[in-house]
Parts: C-alpha cells; sequence; structure tokens
C-alpha cells in the first residue's frame, strides 16, 4: 500500500480538493505534541547528557564521594532519583509566579484605571508609581521587597511570620502590577472614542461605563500580552533562589552538592531544569500567538 | 444642589415653549470656532434637518445638546433645562435626550438584545423582565426580529445602526439627536435605516438630525438649518428651502449636491 493510499489528505482521496474552500483550522487547540517535537525533545537531552560526557573528568577527584567509591551514578540515574524533589521545587516555582501575578494583576488593574482617572493628582501619581516600578530591573525590586518587608509583624498581640517566598511574591507582582497597569491603559486608549460616547449618550454613570462597557473590552485585547508577561514571570521566578527561597534553581543547586559537586552533573541537573521551564512556558507562548492572531490584536 | 430638569428656577416647560432652545452658542477647540454664535429652535414633535458642508460644525452642534460637548458661552434650554451650567446634572439630561451615532457605536461584546437592555436595566434600573419585553418589541419595530442574539459583529452595517436606534428608544427619551447615522453605511442598506427614522418621526418623536440625504431632509423635516463655518447661514421649511434659498452659498452647496 502506498503513502498515498494511507494519506487520507492526499489530493488522489480528494480530487475535487481543489474546489472546496480551504479548511479552516481550529482557532484555539492547544499545541499538540508530534513527531517532530518528539525528536526535538529527545535532541536536546542527547545535547545535554553528551555536554556531561564531555565535562566529565578522566580521573574522579581526590576528594571522592561515597556515591563515586561505590559505582558512579550516571546523569540520567541522579535525576531520575532526584527528580521527585526537583518537580516540587518547580511547583513551587510556579505557585509563586500564579500568586504574583494574580496580586500584580488586580493592583494593576487598579493603577491603570488610576492613570485614566479625572482627578490630576491621582493620574500622575498613577502614572509615576507604573513608570517607577516598570522601568527598574525586577532583581533589583525583588531585593527590595525582600529587605523592605519585615520578616513579622504584630497586630493586636499576634504575631504574624512572612516568609522569604511570600516576600517574593511580593517582588514579583510589583513589575506585574506596573505592566498590567500599562497594558491597561494601552487597552483603554485603543478602544474607539465612540464606545465613551455611546456609554455617555446612554446615562451611564463614568464608573459604570468602565466597568461595564470598557473594562470587559479590555480583557480580550490585554490577554495575549498578560500572558507573555505571565511567561516572563514564571522564567523569572529563579531570581528567588538569590535571595534563599527554596524553589528549583536552589534546590537544583542542592541536589549538585549532595552529588557530590561532580562538575559532569552540571549540564544534566541544570538542563533538567532548563526543560521544566520550556515544558511549561512554550505551550504558553504558542497559545499566546495564536490568541494574537485570532484577535488580530499586536503587541 | 441640583436642579432636576424640567423645573428650573420655578419656570415648568409647557409643550407649547420649544422644547429645545438654543442661543447665540459658541464653541472653539483650540484656537479653531467651530460655532460661532448659533441659534435654533426646536418645537416637540418636530423633525429638524442640519444640512451643510463638511467642518460646518453640524456634528458639534447636536453634541452640544446632550453635553457630549461643553459650550464656550451662549445658552441650550432643553425643556427649559440649562445645559450650560456647572451643576447641571447631565445623566438626567441625557436620560431625555437619545443620540445615535455615524459608527453605531453598538457594545461589541453585547448581543443586539442586551445593547438594547443593557441601559434601562443599568442607569434606570427598572425591572429585567419589562426591559426585556421592550427590548424585543423595540427590535421588531426596527425589522430585527430574530437578530436578538446576534452580536454586533454578526450584523451588517444597516442592521447595527437599527440596534443603536432601538437601544436608544429603550431609554424612553423625548428627543432623538442623529449625527450623520447614513454617512458610513452602504448605499442600500441607508434605505432601511431612513425608513425606520421617518417612522419615528412621523409617530411624533422630536428629532434632529445631521444628515447628507437631501431627499430625506425634504420628505421628512418640518424646518431645515443650513450651517456654513460655523453659522446658521438660512433656515427654512423643506419646500422653501430646496425651490427658493436666498443665500449664495446655500445655493451653491445644493447646487453641489442635488
Amino acid at each position: 500500500m502506498s503513502d498515498a493510499m494511507l494519506d487520507r489528505e492526499h489530493p488522489a482521496h480528494r480530487p475535487f480538493a481543489v474546489l472546496l474552500p480551504p479548511r479552516e483550522r481550529r482557532p484555539l487547540e492547544l499545541p499538540r505534541l508530534n513527531t517532530r517535537h518528539v525528536v526535538f525533545f529527545v535532541a536536546v537531552a542527547l545535547v545535554v547528557a553528551g555536554s556531561a560526557v564531555a565535562q566529565a573528568p578522566d580521573a574522579p577527584p581526590a576528594a571522592a564521594t561515597e556515591a563515586l567509591i561505590a559505582a558512579p551514578a550516571t546523569p540520567l540515574s541522579v535525576i531520575i532519583k532526584w527528580a521527585p524533589f526537583l518537580l516540587k521545587g518547580f511547583i513551587f516555582n510556579i505557585v509563586i509566579s500564579i500568586a504574583a501575578m494574580a496580586l500584580g494583576t488586580f493592583f494593576g488593574v487598579l493603577l491603570g484605571l488610576g492613570q485614566i482617572s479625572l482627578k490630576g493628582w491621582i493620574r500622575k501619581s498613577s502614572w509615576f508609581v507604573t513608570q517607577f516600578f516598570r522601568n527598574a530591573p525586577w532583581l533589583v525590586l525583588l531585593f527590595f521587597a525582600m529587605f523592605m518587608i519585615p520578616f513579622q509583624f504584630t497586630v493586636f498581640g499576634v504575631t504574624i511570620p512572612l516568609p522569604d517566598w511570600f516576600k517574593a511574591i511580593i517582588g514579583f507582582a510589583l513589575p506585574v502590577m506596573a505592566n498590567v497597569s500599562e497594558l491597561l491603559r494601552g487597552a483603554i486608549r485603543s478602544l474607539p472614542s465612540g464606545q465613551w460616547d455611546a456609554a455617555e449618550s446612554l446615562a451611564f454613570p463614568r464608573g459604570k461605563t468602565i466597568r461595564q462597557i470598557i473594562l470587559p473590552q479590555c480583557v480580550k485585547r490585554m490577554l495575549p500580552p498578560w500572558m507573555n508577561l505571565y511567561s516572563l514571570i514564571t522564567m523569572a521566578t529563579v531570581l528567588a533562589s538569590i535571595v534563599g527561597v527554596g524553589e528549583m534553581l536552589t534546590l537544583t543547586a542542592q541536589v549538585h552538592a549532595a552529588e557530590g559537586g561532580r562538575a559532569e552533573l552540571f549540564a544534566p541537573l541544570y538542563g533538567f531544569a532548563g526543560l521544566c521551564f520550556f515544558a511549561y512556558c512554550w505551550p504558553i507562548s504558542k497559545l499566546t500567538q495564536r490568541l494574537e492572531r485570532r484577535y488580530n490584536v499586536k503587541t | 444642589m441640583k436642579q432636576p430638569i424640567g423645573t428650573p428656577a420655578g419656570v415648568l416647560w409647557t409643550p407649547e415653549q420649544p422644547i429645545i432652545s438654543v442661543v447665540d452658542v459658541r464653541k472653539s477647540f483650540g484656537a479653531f470656532e467651530v460655532l460661532k454664535g448659533v441659534s435654533l429652535d426646536v418645537k416637540k414633535g418636530e423633525a429638524i434637518c442640519i444640512i451643510g458642508p463638511s467642518g460646518s460644525g453640524k456634528s458639534t452642534l447636536i453634541r452640544c445638546i446632550n453635553a457630549l460637548v461643553e459650550i464656550d458661552s451662549g445658552s441650550i434650554l432643553v425643556e427649559n433645562q440649562e445645559v450650560n451650567d456647572e451643576r447641571l446634572d447631565k445623566l438626567k439630561l441625557r436620560r431625555k435626550v437619545g443620540m445615535v451615532f455615524q459608527q453605531y457605536n453598538l457594545f461589541p461584546h453585547k448581543t443586539a438584545l442586551q445593547n438594547v437592555m443593557m441601559a434601562p436595566i443599568n442607569v434606570l434600573k427598572q425591572d429585567k423582565k419589562e426591559v426585556e419585553e421592550r427590548a424585543r418589541k423595540l427590535l421588531a419595530k426596527v425589522r430585527l426580529t430574530g437578530k436578538e442574539n446576534n452580536y454586533p459583529g454578526e450584523l451588517s452595517g444597516g442592521q447595527q445602526q437599527r440596534v443603536a436606534i432601538a437601544r436608544s428608544l429603550a431609554m424612553r427619551p423625548d428627543i432623538m439627536l442623529f449625527d450623520e447615522v447614513t454617512a458610513a453605511l452602504d448605499p442600500e442598506t441607508v434605505k432601511e435605516v431612513l425608513v425606520t427614522i421617518r417612522e419615528l418621526a412621523e409617530e411624533g418623536m422630536t428629532c434632529l438630525l445631521v444628515t447628507h440625504e437631501m431627499k430625506f431632509a425634504r420628505d421628512v423635516a418640518d424646518h431645515i438649518y443650513f450651517t456654513d463655518k460655523g453659522v446658521i447661514v438660512e433656515h427654512a421649511p423643506p419646500a422653501e428651502f430646496f425651490e427658493n434659498a436666498k443665500d449664495e452659498r446655500t445655493k451653491t452647496f445644493l447646487g453641489q449636491i442635488l
């Protein structure tokens, strides 16, 4: 049986296909993994493993650990052994990113609405806060949150501890807030002014106009860039390792140390961390592209 | 203390008085004076057409009447309520004055029916069931039965414009303003919108239209105002206006357009 017989899309099966309208792709499906993707992943894995072998010293270092004396674990077995532990760290990254995004979006929307306020001082101060946090390096904001927020605070005799991961969430929420504020301002400005005219002429008060007419239309415009921002924040959460939060990068370093700090484990362990982020962020970026094309909104 | 519309300083509006009275209105955008002292009166139940070349201030003039544009000087009385007053309750004014725009300006995230129902429910706080019933009747009136659940993007320009008219009527206004409502439409859909407006005028709705449709103005209007460069050049009933225009500018304009 030839390939043409198997392939239902082959012109032999649809002799009049040229007369049919081109079939539309379903607009919103999650990217499917096909053979090409599998080949790509395997290639990445091979490169990672290969570099591990290349980096391996010819002889084990003098200060050999227990594991090395017995039988040096292969990079793959090390990853398999530690994967559950590392993935727990990765889940922590995701939790931080989602919480920072939620918090940042909430305050970002408030700040963005402040930027279109009719009161001059609200508009100007919202603009300033937005610009300040939007143009500061994320790591600086993280340090800012880490060292400005106390490790605990006491209200009415109840002491509430503020763990590092909580402060990290606030640290990441600051740039999210500023970026969402600017996204919202842009989305509102991109709406035709006729929407405001129509709402006003129907006697809508300003608050109701914003809540019921302007904001719902902004959601669609903001969604693709907002998802982009989420991807960026997720990848930035590893910065929290610098301030000692036990997320994936921190745990990877710990695992590496526990395995004796062997140089040939560098690439596989960090490569595994990279793959986890890739597997999480890449589908988001593909979905974003599809949404962008679907809404035809340029970011 | 805001004065309710209709009872300014104890002067109640009676139907014998002009429902809209515009006196010597001036408005500038920056250095450009769009309205240079415009006056006109509209009686209840009249259909008034304002015609004139582009940029002569027609749209600005009717946008002043529902306070979408603030005027620099002069007076606009709507049912004896002064619009040029910083204490004006704009929302109260706009409940009485409906407006339809050139670009329809429907809310794209709401269906036709929701577009019509939104303001009465959210602004006037009327009962949802009663509003829905009225909205369906209004959509039927503008011949859009069966399109209730379509989104604006799924409707033609003419259909969208008729939804916009129904949306405005759902507020039960006393006055309707039409700002070049057929200018963005395909020639074949212009008629369906004009028929709707004509019916409204014939039912006795006070209508103020800015339009380029001369035939429509001639057939429907009770009175025609011709504007040029921010002033009203002349005004007359349609027969007189089209047959015996007095001013040179009017003659030139009509000569170009007819």
